[in-house]
């Protein structure tokens, strides 16, 4: 490497004793001194030196000093109300005006691929619905889909279960662009726009709740098909729900669209062209807000979402108004999605699990007097009938089952872009890798396209357009 | 999940078998009954897939003493294998064309069999075989022909193979062409001992973080990148945590008298 060579060029030595951090003087507090403090130790000859050294640390200190001006570095965030999260964002001004501006990411690293490694295939599924915690059925869908193509089972699972599925996604969907629209007004000041969002998000969360027994990391849709089937009465629940919907996205149109402030704010702020996009391999609102038709929905279709009638929303000023926009009116097309799939739920009747018994977990969820588990019917066979079923539960539920060597990638339009999984099995009972490319993390590289050169406000509205989700950034 | 190895091992550890387990070999040729893989891969027309590892035993702890009377059993770990034309699909008009590009470029009309080691059709999906130091060209090629224009590269992932010698670290890169809607994917790998890749990010800038990313999970140098930084981990952080011999971590969980052991002493199945 090339930094190594310049390893002795740069040498900062040690702060002396009596200018030690203030805070841990040792006149103060408790008088422990600072743990970090130089030592005696440290002068003796032949102590070990740390040489602070590689990147470009020695230019930025020569331009600084020969500058001679005044230069403001931010720290905005970690712990930033408006920065969706942990997202630091260091920005260097000159004025209001921000003229360097890189992301600090990291800080909600949880190593969920790492874990995934030890679990079993299908406990996998619960850690990776933990990622972009706005999108969980998403990272569920990809990460099964991909499972599904390494046993080569694509085709095997029932149309029940992908429709469900399509209808999750949408309605997590919508979920996901009501949370970004809401906290993004929250950022600008108006808080009515953040109470709306949130009010009609409650009540996809009920509907997820009446499906799924959880309202986030749901853990919902398994290899093979999905965990278990709608519960009773729930296409009703659906059906009315997007009717209020429909209302609720009315009263923010009605908020937003024509708002002088809020387009005082985010009009030609943000902006990020076709090239840009490009190059910076940007997908989902941002990219179709420069008015490039791209939804993996539409060009490599999954779950079937070729059959459904449905538009690819664009709009062509590529900047923060635009994104705002895209998101309204991509919530109406999942809704005429949704309604699609609660037509096609009440005509196709079947198992919402791959038949295969190997993949296929023996019982289904019911709720008892003691609250949800295996149902009564499969507890009485398992342990009164056939001692077989009961190797064959306790052997596919601890162990799992086994995926052939070789790997795959799938990728699904999530809210914010391309979510892709990359999974690799060595032919074992646990993911060898599975490698989530979460479409926030690489967006979030545009944030120095976005805000240099504008103001330190439209720092926020730029962030808020991208939409990411720290959950999912750092993994 | 969990089972209560604590007491039960500690019950059974002057019974369990002294015996050592043969030493793990790459040979084939004594294998029990064993190549469920290899058979099945055989039967797909599969006829040299790679062997990655090695899997021992056929269930159970895969640590401590073996109690099941199959530690014995070793099975190879086969990777599908170099595919032989007619790839299907369009992947024969996309290496057919990529070849032509890549010959027509350099002074060596060898020149695309010397940077594509191998092609992978498995799954639907087509995988090349880079060699590393072909990758800027083979990249810039997929970018800059009109007829494969592959704009996009969607993420870099690192995979770990501690077994397969002299190509330990892997770097697999998913592209994207939007223009003709294809996918390819890009695999390059690099011994430990000199764990360094051509960074891409000339080619494409949006691969910036993902190489930070992998460089920081599996230690893989990219040259050429521009600020080859930690971004997950904390700077000072030793080591590179999705290697496989990197360990999970983790403490043990105490309830009501039953200790639960962390997830990677746990029994795992093989």
């Amino acid at each position: 490497m090339a930094t190594q060579k310049n390893a002795a060029d740069t040498v900062y030595e040690d702060i002396p004793a009596d200018q030690q951090s203030p805070g841990l003087h040792s006149a103060l507090g408790d008088g422990q001194a600072d743990p970090y403090a130089t030592t005696d130790a440290d002068r003796e000859e032949g102590a070990r030196v740390f040489n602070a050294s590689g990147g470009d640390w020695g230019d930025l200190v020569d331009e600084a000093t020969a500058l001679h001006e005044e230069r403001i570095v931010v720290n905005m965030g970690p712990q930033h109300p408006s920065t969706h999260g942990v997202l630091r964002l260091i920005l260097e001004l000159d004025g209001e005006t921000v003229t360097e501006a890189r992301a600090g990411i990291g800080y909600l690293h949880t190593g969920i691929e790492k874990n995934m490694e030890f679990r079993n295939w299908v406990q996998g599924v619960t850690f990776c619905t933990r990622m972009d915690y706005l999108t969980p059925m998403f990272q569920e869908a990809t990460y099964c889909l991909g499972i599904e193509r390494l046993l080569g089972i694509e085709d095997q699972i029932p149309e029940r279960a992908s429709i469900i599925r399509v209808l999750m996604m949408e309605l997590t969907r919508i979920n996901s662009h009501l949370v970004c629209l809401g906290t993004g007004g929250m950022e600008l000041g108006a808080t009515t726009v953040m109470t709306v969002g949130f009010r009609e998000r409650e009540r996809i969360l009920r509907i997820f709740e009446a499906v799924t027994g959880l309202r986030m990391n749901n853990a919902y849709i398994r290899p093979g098909g999905v965990a278990q089937d709608l519960p009773h009465g729930c296409l009703d629940l659906v059906s009315s729900t997007v009717g209020e919907l429909r209302k609720g996205l009315r009263e923010l149109e009605l908020l937003l669209n024509e708002n002088p402030i809020l387009k005082g704010r985010t009009v030609n702020v943000g902006y990020l062209d076709l090239a840009g996009c490009m190059a910076l391999g940007i997908t989902g609102p941002m990219l179709r807000s420069t008015g490039l038709p791209h939804d993996l929905r539409k060009s490599q279709p999954y779950c079937g979402y070729e059959t459904y009638d449905f538009e690819v929303v664009t709009r062509t000023n590529a900047d923060a108004y635009d994104r705002i926009r895209i998101r309204l009116d991509e919530m109406y097309q999942s809704l005429r999605i949704v309604e699609q799939c609660v037509e096609r739920l009440k005509k196709v009747n079947g198992p919402v699990m791959i038949e295969d018994k190997k993949i296929a977990w023996p019982a289904q969820l019911s709720v008892g007097s003691d609250g949800q588990g295996n149902s009564l019917d499969h507890i009485r066979e398992i342990m009164g009938t056939s001692m077989e079923s009961l190797i064959h539960h306790f052997k596919l539920v601890t162990e799992g089952f086994r995926v052939p060597a070789g790997q795959a990638y799938v990728a699904v339009e999530s809210p914010k872009g391309e979510l892709g999984c990359h999974v690799v099995s060595d032919g074992g009972t646990r993911p060898y890798r599975a490698h989530f490319r979460d479409p926030s993390f690489n967006n979030l590289q545009a944030v120095a396209a976005l805000s240099e050169g504008g103001q330190v406000a439209d720092v926020i509205v730029a962030v808020a357009s991208i939409d990411p989700v720290m959950g999912g950034v750092d993994r | 999940m969990s089972d209560k190895p604590t007491e039960k091992s500690a019950e059974k550890a002057p019974e369990e078998p002294k015996a050592t387990p043969p030493e793990p070999t790459v040979d084939s040729g004594n294998l029990h009954a064993t190549d469920l893989d290899l058979a099945a891969a055989n039967a797909a027309g599969d006829t040299s897939p790679v062997q990655i590892g090695e899997r021992r035993g056929m269930f159970g702890p895969t640590k401590g003493g073996d109690t099941t009377g199959y530690g014995g059993l070793r099975t190879p770990i086969l990777f599908p294998g170099a595919a032989e034309k007619p790839y299907g699909s369009y992947f024969d008009e996309l290496t057919g064309t990529l070849e032509t590009a890549l010959n027509s470029d350099g002074t060596a009309s060898s020149a695309f069999d010397a940077a594509i080691e191998r092609v992978v059709v498995d799954r639907g999906e087509l995988t090349l075989h880079v060699a590393r130091e072909a990758l800027p060209t083979v990249a810039r090629a997929l970018r800059d022909d009109p007829a494969l224009r592959f704009e996009m590269c969607t993420g870099v992932s690192g995979v770990h193979f501690p077994n397969e010698a002299g190509r330990e670290l892997h770097a697999v890169y998913h592209l994207l062409s939007i223009t003709h809607n294809r996918r390819v994917r890009l695999e390059v790998s690099a011994p430990e001992s000199d764990p360094t890749i051509p960074s891409v990010v000339e080619t494409w800038p949006g691969a910036d973080w993902h190489e930070r990313e992998t460089w920081d999970m599996f230690g893989i140098v990219f040259e050429g990148h521009p600020a080859l930084t930690r971004i997950l981990m904390p700077d000072d952080w030793p080591g590179h945590p999705q290697r496989k011999d990197y360990p999970l971590g983790g403490i043990p969980v105490e309830y009501k008298g039953g200790v639960v052991p962390p997830p990677d002493e746990r029994r795992s199945y093989n």
